[in-house]
């Protein structure tokens, strides 16, 4: 603590503004089964729980109501909240959708609204489209931007990146990286590193001296165990390749 | 500017006090006045190395409550008049420290001293995350095994994300390594890793290495920080310590065991 910066304890601010920009999910409802959608979420958020514990989303109706599948929204929002989620907005909503978000003060997107005019127009160009078949939810990110890391991960520090993920620094053991895409390590990976953690088989991870605990690519995994006889201090490539693990040197 | 420097570890026993001691003692000598505050509450364990707890009488947990003013508490050194100690209480727990009561301390403190040195408890609970909350530097004092090293990287984690410059988005905590209880011939026989094997693991800023030395318990049984002891190996490797961090320019010594410094002069192998 500097002196100067002491000084402003006496007159502290109480508060401020400032604009920042940062990750959310949208959550897209494409069936109005409110089973399904609760089984599904609860598959998904297993997959990372960390991650998705108390993770703030954005619920997007749009693509329900194109093709007039009717919901409940209040009870789709109680819903979220029971699976550990928090609804920050509903966006795609009409009138009344809009209206109960509201009610249960729940910011609504007016932008993205589904108003009867854009409904009209969207529809028509809908109906020749053929509906996604089997998928009940699909997660998409505002922003799959890479994220970049140049502090070095600690043990006991974990970093998730819904796009990609590039690291500068070294990656300790007990620390773990999981990205939904591919994960480059320009240093040393001694953590865990998760690639590809929504099911992405073709997320690849890259680093330049593997040492892991860990990697894994979509569920396959090895652990340390399995990567004895790696040399150290070559940059490797691992990949997915028929259900196997694949690890080779890059040079 | 004050600043606030706090002496961490993560695991126990490593030498966080004996450090403490040693360059708030360094700081002081130079000219710098310097406070070392005992997180440690509970426990006690500065004033001993600092050969004053017969001297205590009120404590940091009596300031934090307001049951005594900061002149009151503070302890002047006997063998500096630059260096004042303020100890732990030894009667209550770690739950007597508040944050806000931490940081207002640190704040008077801070009008008044060049050096606020904390000395903090190991672990990463409670106390470890008060000492090291609103440090300027970190000195992180770790031994040459692995589970220490494990440790430092930690808690390095913790200065990284928890600390209020990281909280504020300040510029972050300097983090500075203190290799201690080294012994070469350990070393050499494999028995402990080296300062390249640290070095790889944690990519750290060298401030010194501190040589396993028997001075260093006769200078805590004496009550003399072991940096007054000038002839002594730890004694040197600590006023090199200071000497760095001040931005002097030192090379590193007590590296090699005195078996291998032999082999080289020898150019034997
Ligand atoms: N360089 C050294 N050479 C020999 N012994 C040392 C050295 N440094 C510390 N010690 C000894 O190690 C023991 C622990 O030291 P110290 O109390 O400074 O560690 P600490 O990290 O403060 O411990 P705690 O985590 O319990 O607070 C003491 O007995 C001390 O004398
Ligand atoms: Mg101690």
């Amino acid at each position: 603590m500097s002196l100067d910066v002491n000084k402003n304890y006496d007159m502290q601010p109480v508060l401020e503004f400032k604009s920042s920009t940062f990750f959310v999910l949208v959550l897209i409802i494409y069936s109005n089964d409110l089973m399904m959608i609760e089984q599904k979420l609860r598959e998904k958020i297993s997959q990372a729980q960390d991650f998705f514990r108390n993770s703030p989303i954005i619920l997007d109706v749009r693509e329900l109501n194109l093709q007039e599948h009717e919901i409940d929204i209040i009870k789709l929002i109680n819903l979220i909240r029971g699976v550990g989620l928090f609804p920050v907005g509903v966006r795609g909503g009409d009138d009344q959708q809009n209206l109960h978000a509201a009610s249960l003060f729940i910011p609504v997107d007016m932008s993205q609204s589904t108003t009867s005019a854009q409904a009209e127009i969207q529809k028509a160009a809908y109906s020749s489209r053929p509906s996604a078949p089997h998928e009940v939810i699909k997660e998409i990110v505002v922003s799959t931007a890479t994220t970049l890391i140049s502090q070095p991960v600690r043990s006991g520090q974990r970093i998730y990146a819904p796009g990609d993920l590039i690291i500068l620094t070294q990656v300790s053991a007990g620390a773990e990286i999981m990205a939904e895409g591919n994960i480059h390590v320009y240093n040393t990976l001694r953590g865990r590193a998760l690639a590809g953690v929504q099911g992405n088989r073709d997320a690849r991870i890259f680093c330049s001296d593997l040492q892991a605990e860990l990697i894994s690519i979509a569920g396959d995994y090895k652990t340390s165990e399995d990567l004895k006889d790696i040399t150290p201090k070559k940059p490797v490539q691992i990949y997915l390749q028929d259900q196997a693990l694949i690890i080779k040197e890059l040079i | 500017m004050a600043r606030i420097i706090v002496v961490t570890s993560g695991k126990g026993g490593v030498g966080k006090t004996t450090t403490s001691a040693a360059i708030a003692m360094g700081l002081a000598k130079r000219g710098h006045k310097t406070a070392v505050i005992d997180f440690d509450v509970g426990l006690r364990n500065l004033d001993l190395i600092m050969g004053c707890e017969r001297r205590v009488v009120y404590d940091f947990i009596n300031v934090i409550n307001g049951e005594a003013n900061l002149n009151q508490a503070l302890i002047r050194d006997k063998n500096c008049n630059l260096l004042y100690i303020l100890p732990a209480s030894q009667t209550r727990d770690k739950d007597a420290l508040s944050i806000e009561g931490v940081g207002r301390v640190l704040e008077e403190l801070a009008k008044d001293f060049k050096y606020i040195v904390c000395d903090s408890p190991a672990g990463i609970e409670k106390g470890a995350y008060l000492a090291m909350y609103y440090a300027d530097d970190a000195f992180v004092v770790t031994n040459p095994e692995v589970s220490s090293v494990r440790d430092s990287d930690r808690m390095l984690g913790i200065l990284a994300s928890k600390s209020r410059r990281a909280e504020l988005g300040m510029e972050p905590i300097k983090e500075f390594l203190l290799l201690t209880r080294y012994d070469p011939n350990r070393v050499e026989s494999g028995e402990m890793l080296s300062l390249e094997d640290v070095q790889e693991i944690l990519s750290l800023h060298l401030l010194g290495i501190i040589p396993e030395s028997k001075s260093v318990l006769t200078a805590s049984n004496a009550g003399i920080p072991v940096i007054l002891d000038e002839k002594s190996d730890a004694g040197m490797a600590y006023a090199d310590v200071v000497a760095r961090y001040l931005g002097e320019k030192r090379p590193h010594r007590f590296i090699e065991s005195k078996k291998g410094f032999l082999r080289k002069l020898f150019g034997g192998k």
